[in-house]
């Protein structure tokens, strides 16, 4: 089974913090990670493939700085590295993304199954996935929490829907975005990082994949940010004075006053 | 195409843009700031700069956008039932297209649903575009965006909104990518521009740390998502409304349901009207029964923070935050969590938060309207006892 797994770089979200005075982002020492959604569909994807034999190989858009996340997905059992970088692919919204990777998954070529994260922890969309099966004409399903049988003709696996789970059959190739609860990541091994070193990686620029300049980059966007701010702070915080049992009270005559208690809420 | 361009003979390198930049790509060489490819045309910078030194390109869309009029909705529907996002929706689209009336439409899909076109009409649509077929009875992407996207080539709308639900997530970026237009995802204003007359799409960044405001002026339709509980409902009226009969799409049949299990009894946090979430600050598993006791009492649900979840006091469904849930409760009760950012994030639409920690600093209290500062437990157990009585 010849499958891609696409994955983003992103800050380290928990490092992520306001300047006070400025409301911007502070951004020293803040570092990059795999986005955490991701590692989920590289350990799928690699368990797939110990499963029933095959290659795979990650694909990422971004900085060249991202060649050291796709090695960390190399060291964690991924074969081989596509990376798509270019300064022409940069202010990429949602659509040029997806159409980028497409270009990128063809240049692969011959896949069977594209797994992605369920989303990326910057951005929160979850669109690329199925922008990507859109771009590339073939079927997907969404946050699947577990692939129950694969061949490369078919895959039959449980989703998460807002009402429950559903049990899907999809006809590859595919695109599937996985639940972050579907596997436990690995822990690459010292074997791992040091044939990861060696593993082949590519990196292609906007000429090399024979995009469409108008579709790519800021210029292949159809959205735009025309403005960002901080959110106001609009809450007044009431602090309830005393000890434990004092506060307590005071609350719960707040919360009955407010009708928040019990079947009245 | 739009870019930030800065004009050289302005420029004193002063470095302030640099400063503003939440996207670290302004650099200053030769006492000249040079935009980099971090650039994603926020226009944070614009504002910052003293000397008017920059500004935005700007790429006039030429295409016949005029042509494309009114607002579809596409809307959901489950065991008979619409989906409380889709009147949301349409109570948005009421307000949003007040000033014009170009008409609003409803798109509805799947079996046994045309009994539902009415209450779409009595909520604000003037026309429904109905596909109702046996074969319908799980909606799958491909043959909804097949059906939705002849729709929108005949009834060309201005704008396309989705609820941000599992399938609306799903379907709604399937549609953008062959129409090849932008899709913004889970905004939580909608507005439209009176300069422009483009819908600004404004949605949470950063873990909801920064608010962006989105604009797609040079595609057609303006299409975005919106998570359930964001928008009022409204109160429907009885009106009249036409009704579109669609053909049913040929099914591709790649992807096919075969069953669906429906979510066990118990109720989720993300319809709670009440959570009491737990943080570290509770200090032990032992304590979550307290948490339990509190929340029976209130009638509501018990939620976590990631760390819980990490820990295994707590399971995933639980979790609320960025990587979890987003809830939207009348009450949060927030014990022993101190309120990062991606925690944060999950409650933007709490009504009334209350938050205990022993940390007077803890970020938490910047949201909440009531706080306690002391131990969680020791409260806990307070309002468990004074409740009871």
């Amino acid at each position: 089974m010849k499958i891609i797994v696409c994955i983003k770089q992103v800050p380290s979200t928990n490092q992520v913090k306001l300047d006070p005075e400025t409301k911007t982002i502070i951004r020293d020492g803040r570092q990059s990670v795999i986005n955490p959604f991701d590692t989920y569909a590289i350990e799928e994807a690699v368990q797939l493939k110990e499963k029933l034999g095959g290659k795979v190989t990650a694909l990422s858009m971004g900085i060249p700085a991202t060649q050291r996340i796709l090695r960390e997905a190399m060291s964690q059992g991924v074969d081989e590295a596509l990376l798509l970088s270019d300064r022409a692919f940069a202010g990429a919204d949602t659509l040029a993304t997806a159409y980028t990777l497409a270009l990128g998954a063809r240049h692969i070529g011959d896949f069977d199954l594209i797994v992605c994260g369920r989303m990326a922890t910057d951005g929160d969309t979850a669109q690329i996935g199925p922008e990507l099966a859109e771009d590339l004409g073939v079927p997907h399903v969404t946050n699947v929490s577990e692939i129950l049988e694969a061949s490369d003709k078919e895959l039959l696996c449980r989703k998460v829907t807002d009402y429950g789970t559903q049990v899907v059959r999809m006809k590859l190739p595919g695109v599937i975005t996985v639940a972050k609860d579907i596997n436990m990541p690995r822990m690459a091994s010292i074997r791992g990082v040091r044939e990861s070193l060696e593993a082949p990686f590519t990196m292609l620029g906007a000429a090399d994949t024979g995009a469409d300049p108008a579709r790519i980059g800021l210029k292949g966007s159809p959205t735009q940010v025309v403005r960002t701010f901080t959110p106001e702070k609009t809450v007044e915080c009431q602090f309830l004075q005393g000890d434990a049992k004092e506060a307590a009270g005071a609350l719960c005559r707040l919360l009955k006053e407010e009708h928040l208690t019990g079947e009245e809420a | 195409m739009a870019g930030i361009v800065i004009d050289e003979s302005r420029c004193v390198g002063c470095g302030l843009c640099v400063k503003t930049c939440p996207q670290g790509a302004i650099e200053i060489k030769d006492k000249k700031a040079h935009v980099g490819d971090g650039c994603i045309a926020c226009g944070m910078c614009l504002d910052s700069c003293k000397l008017g030194a920059i500004s935005r390109t700007q790429e006039k869309g030429g295409e016949d956008l005029d042509s494309w009029k009114g607002i579809l909705v596409a809307a959901e529907a489950y065991e008979g039932k619409l989906h409380s996002v889709t009147l949301e929706l349409l109570c948005k689209a009421k307000e949003l297209q007040c000033d014009s009336k170009c008409g609003i439409s409803a798109f509805l899909m799947g079996k046994d649903v045309e009994k539902l076109a009415q209450e779409l009409i009595n909520h604000g649509a003037d026309t429904v575009y109905l596909c109702q077929d046996e074969s319908l009875a799980y909606p799958t992407e491909e043959p909804w965006a097949d059906a939705l996207t002849s729709v929108i080539e005949k009834a060309r709308p201005e704008i396309l909104l989705f609820g941000a639900t599992e399938f609306g997530r799903s379907l709604a970026p399937r549609v953008a990518a062959r129409l090849r237009t932008g899709l913004t995802a889970d905004c939580t204003v909608l507005q439209i521009d009176k300069e422009t007359g483009l819908l600004q799409q404004t949605r949470p960044a950063f873990g909801g740390n920064l608010m962006a405001t989105i604009v797609c002026p040079n595609h057609r339709p303006q299409m975005a998502t919106v998570r359930p509980g964001v928008f009022p409902m409204g109160q429907g009226e009885m009106r009249q409304g036409t009704v579109v009969r669609l053909p049913v799409p040929a099914l591709s049949g790649r992807v096919q349901v075969e069953s669906a299990q429906p979510a066990p009894e118990s109720k989720t946090i993300a319809d709670a009207q009440i959570i009491v979430a737990v943080g570290r600050g509770i200090g032990s598993q032992k304590n979550m029964q307290y948490a339990y006791e509190l929340a029976r009492l209130l009638g509501g649900q018990v939620g976590a923070s990631r760390p819980l979840v990490d820990a295994g006091w707590a399971q995933y469904p639980m979790q609320v935050g960025q990587t979890g849930k987003t809830v939207a409760p009348k009450l949060y009760i927030a014990c022993g969590i101190s309120g990062a950012i991606q925690h944060m994030a999950g409650i933007g639409g709490a009504e009334t938060i209350v938050a205990i920690n022993t940390d007077p600093d803890a970020p938490i209290f910047q949201s909440a309207h009531y706080a306690i500062v002391g131990d969680c437990v020791e409260v806990l157990k307070e309002m468990i006892a004074q409740l009871q009585k």
